[in-house]
């Protein structure tokens, strides 16, 4: 049987899977019903050293690939969990690993490592802008020692459970670029000073699924020149290696959430007997499962592929958004399997199903939407027009 | 004091045991497979007992197949010093048997100079309950079973045992062999910088002729079977139907 498979980082799912048992279903369901922040189960798994797993061990970390991350990840959702509580440090903090400074290195990795500090929250989408970044509004103006940021984001999740945030901002305005991609820099931010001084302001927007996502304002944001992080003006460049990592994360979390999906929606219905016969001996039902399955398996490899390249420092933009695109894609047939086939049920809190169901279907949306990839693909990989 | 805790790879206790056609065993191929969780227990109070300075060393040992050696790392993540797998068979079906198993451990405990073996009370996948036992008589040591406490105060062992009825506390001189029982502790998971300090500890690879010990089996298996599933039961109305239909089944 599947379940009984093994791989090699089985260490490292037996670990996570021990440590997600002590937070049952009823820890996530009670967590997802008050909107609040899954702060025990976030410091457990940091205190076990798994939201360090990327830092290097030179800074206090495992020194872990995008493999094994993309692994923690995955075991999270496949035990109920929800890593959107937690994945951004670990995609945010490549971008500081891989181009920030020694000195920012040494300053911050240790204090995240142990959990003294948390980088989880990356400022990149703006109201007006969207999906297309290069025509954010956001400004970074030098004076002085201190570069100060005015602009607004939107959807920027975690920040109130951050101590420290990664801000792209305009730093050469736009015509005066020889690419609409460079004149931006990213900024690593103090944000519970920033908004102790209210140079931040940051307000919460309710929405469908427990991401404490917000409006962020920034009003004369004074940033220490050091905290620019890498070259300036390749602020943009630095970030995309940051969104191939959190593409196949996310990919990772939508395969362990279609394996949760497979796993609940089989055993209720070899157990769930109506007219006299267990609900899963009918085809009607069993096929949707049986493919939806398929897919995971075949999200699966992909998302191994694109974390081998990554791992192997190869350009794997195609291969991570395909993996996310294949996953996120999978996660919601697998969802849709399980919430149809748990009838009412399906729709019930203390079943998780729905809880699950509205979690996976924002990876359709965030954090690149559907057609985003397919545009992608469509240009970088089959070379089709720009159409966007 | 140098402490040897035996560790044994068995099928994970969550996988549904299945059992092979021809009836001669447990269908192993291809299933996953864990330390057992009675020796995790073991571990667990070894690695507790070196926390509190009473012990210097936890070395871990496991017995038979190669791959046991990730059982082994299991106990490194988990905080043994060091490990010792003692290969004693290639193929994954054979189990080694409780008495070749304890005169492996004998001959390691003597090499290693080790004053306590905490084990598993059994294991279980066949449920013996023998090898810390044999182990105890051929070292010629005392033996504390099914402990659901342990103290080590001078040179004694202060055991609480699970013994039907209640619980009973004995103490025994060292050197001596402790069998855990499931109340003895609860084993910590794994954190991930542990998992990788056990990538680079130390595991000794030996095997069963190292120790001069002849593992072929003495006992055979005569069949192994699924047990029996359950029947349907059957509703009653009343008090006397009930007491109509324990009768007539010959049960009262």
């Amino acid at each position: 049987m599947f379940d009984q498979r093994t791989d090699e980082y089985q260490d490292i799912r037996d670990a996570v899977r021990a440590l997600c048992a002590e937070f049952p279903d009823e820890y996530h369901r009670k967590i997802d019903e008050a909107r609040a922040y899954p702060a025990e189960f976030v410091d457990a798994l940091t205190r076990a050293g798994w939201m360090a797993a990327l830092i290097p061990e030179a800074y206090g970390g495992s020194g872990l690939g995008l493999t094994e991350a993309s692994v923690i990840m995955e075991e999270i959702n496949r035990s109920g969990g929800n890593s959107g509580a937690c994945h951004g440090q670990m995609y945010v903090i490549n971008t500081l690993i891989k181009h920030g400074s020694e000195a920012q290195k040494q300053h911050y990795l240790p204090r995240i490592a142990t959990g003294e500090w948390r980088l989880q929250s990356m400022a990149v989408t703006e109201p007006t802008t969207g999906s297309d970044t290069t025509k954010i509004k956001t400004v970074a103006v030098k004076k002085g020692d201190r570069w100060v940021i005015n602009g607004q984001k939107v959807w920027i999740s975690r920040v109130l459970h951050s101590d420290l945030i990664i801000v792209l901002a305009r730093t050469t305005p736009v015509e005066q670029c020889r690419k609409p991609s460079e004149g931006m820099s990213i900024f690593i931010v103090d944000a519970k000073a920033a908004q102790a001084n209210g140079q931040l302001v940051v307000k919460p927007i309710p929405n469908m699924v427990n991401h404490e996502t917000n409006e962020l304002f920034f009003d004369n944001l004074e940033v220490p020149e050091e905290n620019l992080i890498g070259t300036e003006g390749q602020g943009f460049k630095h970030l995309l290696s940051g969104l191939n990592a959190e593409r196949v994360l996310i990919a990772a979390e939508c395969i362990g959430d279609g394996y949760w999906f497979t796993d609940r929606v089989v055993k209720y219905v070899n157990e769930r007997v109506v007219f006299g016969r267990p609900i899963g001996q009918n085809q009607g039902v069993q096929f949707p499962i049986a493919e939806a399955f398929i897919e995971v398996e075949a999200a699966n490899l992909m998302r191994f592929k694109a974390a081998a390249l990554y791992d192997a420092d190869q350009p794997c933009g195609a291969e991570a958004n395909m993996a996310k695109y294949l996953a996120a894609k999978s996660s919601w047939e697998a969802a849709n399997a399980c919430i149809q086939f748990h009838g009412g049920f399906g729709f019930a809190n203390e079943y998780d199903v729905e809880r699950k169901f509205r979690e996976t279907r924002l990876y359709q949306v965030a954090p690149i939407s559907t057609n985003m990839i397919l545009g992608y693909v469509g240009q970088h990989v089959l070379g089709m027009p720009k159409s966007y | 004091m140098r402490i040897l805790v035996p560790v044994k790879r068995v099928i994970d206790y969550n996988v549904k045991a299945r059992v092979k056609a021809d009836g001669s065993g447990v269908d192993l191929a291809n299933v996953k497979m864990s330390m057992n969780p009675f020796d995790e227990i073991a571990v667990e109070e070894a690695i507790r007992l070196k926390e509190k300075g009473v012990a210097e060393e936890v070395i871990a040992v496991s017995i038979g197949v190669k791959q046991a050696a990730e059982t082994l790392r299991t106990a490194l993540a988990m905080g043994a010093d060091r490990a010792i797998l003692v290969t004693a068979t290639d193929d994954v079906q054979q189990d080694i048997e409780p008495l070749a198993v304890a005169k492996i451990l004998a001959a390691v405990a003597k090499a290693e100079g080790t004053e306590l073996v905490i084990a598993g009370k059994q294991a279980i996948d066949n449920d013996m309950n023998a090898t810390g036992q044999m182990l105890a008589a051929l070292l010629g040591w005392a033996q504390a079973t099914f402990a659901s406490k342990l103290e080590i105060d001078g040179g004694k062992a202060k055991v609480t045992r699970e013994v039907d009825g209640g619980l009973q506390t004995i103490a025994v001189a060292l050197p001596a062999v402790v069998t855990a029982d499931l109340r003895l502790n609860e084993p910590r998971y794994a954190s991930l910088p542990n998992i990788m300090k056990a990538k680079k500890k130390p595991l000794e690879e030996k095997t069963a002729a190292d120790y001069g010990v002849d593992v072929a089996p003495r006992l055979e298996v005569v069949s192994v079977r699924e047990p029996e599933g359950r029947k349907a039961g059957i509703k009653v109305g009343s008090v006397d139907e009930l007491v109509g239909k324990l009768k007539e089944a010959g049960v009262i």
